[in-house]
């Protein structure tokens, strides 16, 4: 059984037909394609080279972008890649999948009104990342500290942290639910932004550096307590991302035709059969945020005729960034704000034939709906409101004991729990953005964290 | 290719518009160099693009003024290597400057001086001058000139500058950074031709207006200059080796195009200030690439220009913009005629020491046009006067200020700025009267005033 069992009704991209499969395919490759040698070079030149970049100040992992910028400019695709991963060992997933619209590109000194055009901060940092050719690793592990490390989750936040203690000379496992590591570059970026099995790719290169052992199959609260792990390990560090679909809180939400989002996608980046995904062919996706805009985006992409997304405030409050929205737009996909859903519609053998939405206004800074409603048909309803901490990964007595900062967990500023020894980061902790690159930033982090807290202790003892 | 082919010579398609006209959006481009007439002050120098009738005819059907014929020696022609030029490339791959180890003319006397009588009968109102270069005594000289003579070409320009394969034959450079033999072979030239004679000369020395004063005691008509600068523009770093690489090995070239300008301009100058050669007509080469290069040399003296590089990067279709940017920008001034701005910033260049050591500029940033990059700052910080403040407003801005006080006037901030007219320097009101260097009480050497 797949994770879209609940779909298995509706017909195939190929039966929609859509797309012929040569269509199909190019729908889903590469959407922003790279930079040829020369386009990197004349980019590479529009860098000013600034003071105290604001670039910088604006990238959560603070990579020195003016310094890889002006290294690719000098054909030094080697010093330029170093300088990225240094800051950001996933500098090539953060490459394809940030939100550089609202991060360095946003801050780049080159949008004032002279130029309004920012250096094309991503596309460099890709150019880089995708070109280097090290022999053998470009980081070397520090002599052992003989110190062993958990590291639960092997998402952006836990790899970058692996990697960074076994830089610091640390032996790390690595506990991974899924059968592969990546966790959402490898699972729930639409396939577009990540083409040619880079995540895969990515995290072979991050293992290169030795020192890590994964184990896959290990879940939280399934068949793996962080008792064991506290008492085991010198530190544990959690990168639990969050597991939890957030619920509609309506009847029939368990209706077919209806499944979360990332659920879709999931199955959408490991298919080598495009042709055989099941394709609703009018859908409704519920959602403002990007994995709303990558669901709808990919199932206008596989052939749906009429894919709504709907959002129950205006478009200036949708966590999706203008770039997003455009590419939603691009692809046909209606957009529907200030409604929210109000029941499913179910059709006479109870599956998924629509949705009833009441229309929303905002009065005195409260969401209220307006009494009006409207309804949708659709074959499909899949939801993007939003992930939750998934509550049973935390279920065993120590981890109950972690103090929490509403559902994820709370770390004070060096990523450090409530727990001795135990650190968190990513999209479970509180402080935390929902970006990879954010993610990357706290692994790194925590590893150092977790390196002094226990050099220290060396010392002391 | 045959080259003796001259049919297409007189061959103007039709519907072309004339781009032979002197009189171009209304202004007269026209010159009278030393004698020598041309439509306008843009002539193409002696270098690879002048090898050829067919090269020239292109030329003069693009609308260049005049064309200075790629140097003539004596029999047997020069021999070329093969590999011939290399550049020195900015980051954009733009050539900022050229380099190049071609010899003169590598086809026989007879048949250039054939072309050369040819194509100045089918381009009458064109100049068409002619490089020379023999070796150093006066029977080569007597010998080559009458020769010259006969093809009607308006004038000759001596090569004494060329810098690679012919000074080790003593030609070239060899005679050029000498003002003796630049003298003696002026006198000879001027002897034997009875047309003008003008001197290029080589900027390989270390004064270049000693090499004036000897072609001007030699009775030169006129000099060009700067011929090419010695120079090896880059090195394969994998080989080991320079460019323009011949097999497995190189040698220095002769660098010109944009980078060159610089240096040919003050050559320019200081040959049109100095009071020994103060009327010695002076073709200005060098990096001349832009109508604004052309406008800059002739500001400092030069009465005709002569362009290469810039040709040979672009082709010969450059002289159209060239034109026509000179002449909307003399209509605008309202200079009637070449003559008219020649000269006209030399009385402003002069030596340090004339200079007003109490003329105050300061930098002013205007807010509204920076885009807070730092650059300004982190220059002025780290690497002169530390007068940029780095402040931060409420919102988290950042704001770059002048500290008045602190500035000298350097400029470096303005040339690091990437926001044009976003630094400007101003001029401060001192209240001090003009006071040089030469009459300062600071100056141990004062002349008493």
């Amino acid at each position: 059984m797949t994770v879209t069992h609940s779909l298995n009704h509706l017909p195939s991209a190929k039966e929609v037909g859509t797309y012929d499969p040569p269509t199909l395919a190019n729908n889903f490759s590469d959407l922003h394609p790279p930079l040829t040698h020369r386009q990197a070079m004349i980019e590479s030149q529009r860098c000013l080279y600034c003071y105290d970049a604001p670039c910088v100040e604006a990238c959560p992992s603070e990579i020195d972008i003016p310094s890889f910028i002006r290294q690719i400019s000098e054909d030094n695709i080697n010093g330029a890649a170093e300088t990225i991963l240094e800051a950001n060992i996933l500098g090539g997933s953060c490459a394809r999948v940030c939100p550089t619209e609202i991060l360095c590109e946003r801050s780049c000194v080159r949008n004032h009104d002279a130029e309004c055009q920012p250096v094309l901060i991503g596309l460099l940092q890709r150019h880089a990342t995708d070109n280097m050719q090290f022999e053998g690793h470009p980081f070397k592990r520090a002599a052992s500290t003989g110190r062993h490390i958990a590291v639960v989750g092997a998402g952006p936040a836990g790899l970058s942290c692996a990697h960074r203690l076994a830089m610091l000379g640390h032996q790390v496992t690595l506990f991974e639910a899924e059968q592969k590591p990546g966790g959402l570059n490898e699972y729930g970026i639409a396939r577009y932004k990540m083409t040619d099995d880079f995540a895969c790719k990515e995290v072979e290169f991050l293992l290169e550096i030795g020192g890590i052992d994964i184990q896959y199959g290990k879940r939280l609260g399934d068949n793996l307590e962080l008792a064991t792990l506290h008492q085991q390990y010198d530190s544990v560090f959690l990168g639990l991302g969050l597991g939890a679909s957030r619920a509609l809180g309506l009847t029939g939400e368990d209706a077919p035709g209806l499944m979360p989002a990332v659920d879709y996608i999931k199955t959408l980046r490991q298919t080598d059969d495009l042709g055989s995904l099941t394709v609703a062919k009018r859908c409704i996706v519920i959602g403002a945020g990007n994995t709303a805009i990558d669901m709808a985006t990919q199932m206008a992409r596989l052939g749906a005729i009429e894919v709504t997304l709907v959002y129950r405030r205006g478009v200036e409050a949708m966590s999706a960034t203008d770039h997003e929205q455009k590419i939603a737009k691009a692809n046909g996909v209606r957009m529907i704000t200030w409604a929210q859903p109000d029941d499913i519609l179910l059709d006479s053998q109870g599956r998924v034939a629509g949705m009833r939405f009441a229309k929303t206004h905002e009065q005195a800074g409260q969401l209220t709906a307006t009494g009006e409603t409207f309804e949708i048909a659709a074959d499909a309803i899949f939801k993007a409101i939003g992930q939750g901490f998934d509550s049973a990964s935390l279920s065993d007595a120590t981890a109950a004991e972690l103090a929490r900062d509403g559902e994820r967990i709370h770390v004070n500023e060096m990523l450090q729990t409530s727990l001795p020894n135990v650190y968190a980061g990513g999209d479970c902790i509180k402080p935390g953005q929902d970006l990879t690159v954010q993610a990357v930033q706290h692994g790194k982090l925590a590893a150092h964290a977790i390196h002094q807290a226990l050099t220290a202790k060396q010392e002391a003892a | 290719m045959n080259t003796l082919n001259v049919t297409p010579l007189s061959f103007t398609p039709p519907g072309k518009k004339d781009r032979g006209a002197s009189v171009v959006n209304g202004v007269d481009l026209s010159v009278n160099f030393a004698g020598i007439k041309a439509p306008n002050p843009f002539w193409l120098a002696s270098a690879p693009p002048t090898d050829k009738a067919y090269n020239v005819v292109r030329a003069y059907e693009a609308g260049w003024g005049g064309v200075v014929w790629k140097t003539l020696g004596e029999e047997p022609p020069a021999v070329n290597v093969s590999s011939r030029y290399s550049a020195h490339y900015g980051k954009n791959r733009e050539v900022i400057g050229f380099n190049n180890i071609e010899l003169i003319t590598d086809r026989s006397l007879e048949i250039n001086l054939k072309e050369i009588t040819q194509v100045k009968k089918d381009w009458p109102d064109r100049a068409l001058i002619v490089s020379i270069m023999v070796p150093c005594n006066e029977e080569a000289w007597a010998y080559i000139l009458p020769l010259v003579e006969a093809t009607g070409a308006d004038g000759i320009e001596l090569n004494l500058g060329c810098p690679h394969g012919m000074p080790e034959r003593g030609m070239g450079a060899a005679v050029g950074q000498n003002p003796d033999l630049i003298e003696k072979v002026t006198y000879w030239c001027k002897k034997h031709y009875s047309k003008p004679v003008i001197v290029k000369l080589t900027p390989n020395i270390t004064d270049i207006r000693v090499g004036a004063q000897a072609a001007l005691r030699g009775g030169a008509d006129a000099v060009s200059l700067i011929n090419t600068i010695n120079s090896i523009t880059s090195i394969d770093l994998d080989n080991m080796v320079a460019k323009p690489t011949v097999g497995h090995q190189s040698t220095h070239g002769g660098y010109c195009g944009s980078a060159v300008k610089p240096i040919a301009m003050n050559m320019v100058a200081e040959i049109a200030r100095d009071p020994a050669t103060p009327t010695l007509p002076i073709s200005g080469i060098g990096g001349i690439s832009t109508w604004r290069d052309a406008a800059e040399f002739i500001a400092l003296g030069a009465g005709s220009v002569q362009v290469c590089t810039a040709a040979m990067l672009n082709g010969f279709r450059i002289v159209e913009e060239m034109k026509d940017g000179l002449s909307r920008w003399m209509a605008e001034k309202g200079y009637d005629s070449i003559e008219a701005f020649s000269r006209k910033a030399i009385p402003q260049t002069t030596d340090w020491k004339h200079l007003d050591i109490n003329f105050k500029t300061i930098a002013k940033i205007d807010q509204d046009l920076c885009i807070e990059c730092g650059r300004c700052y982190i220059a002025c910080e780290d690497t002169s006067h530390q007068s940029i403040a780095k402040l931060t407003e409420q919102d988290g801005a950042r704001r770059y200020e002048v500290i008045e006080e602190e500035c000298v006037g350097c400029n470096l901030c303005q040339i690091t700025c990437p926001v044009e007219n976003c630094i400007t320097m101003v001029p401060q009101e001192t209240g001090q009267p003009f006071l040089a260097w030469d009459n300062d009480p600071r100056n141990p050497f004062r002349v008493a005033s």
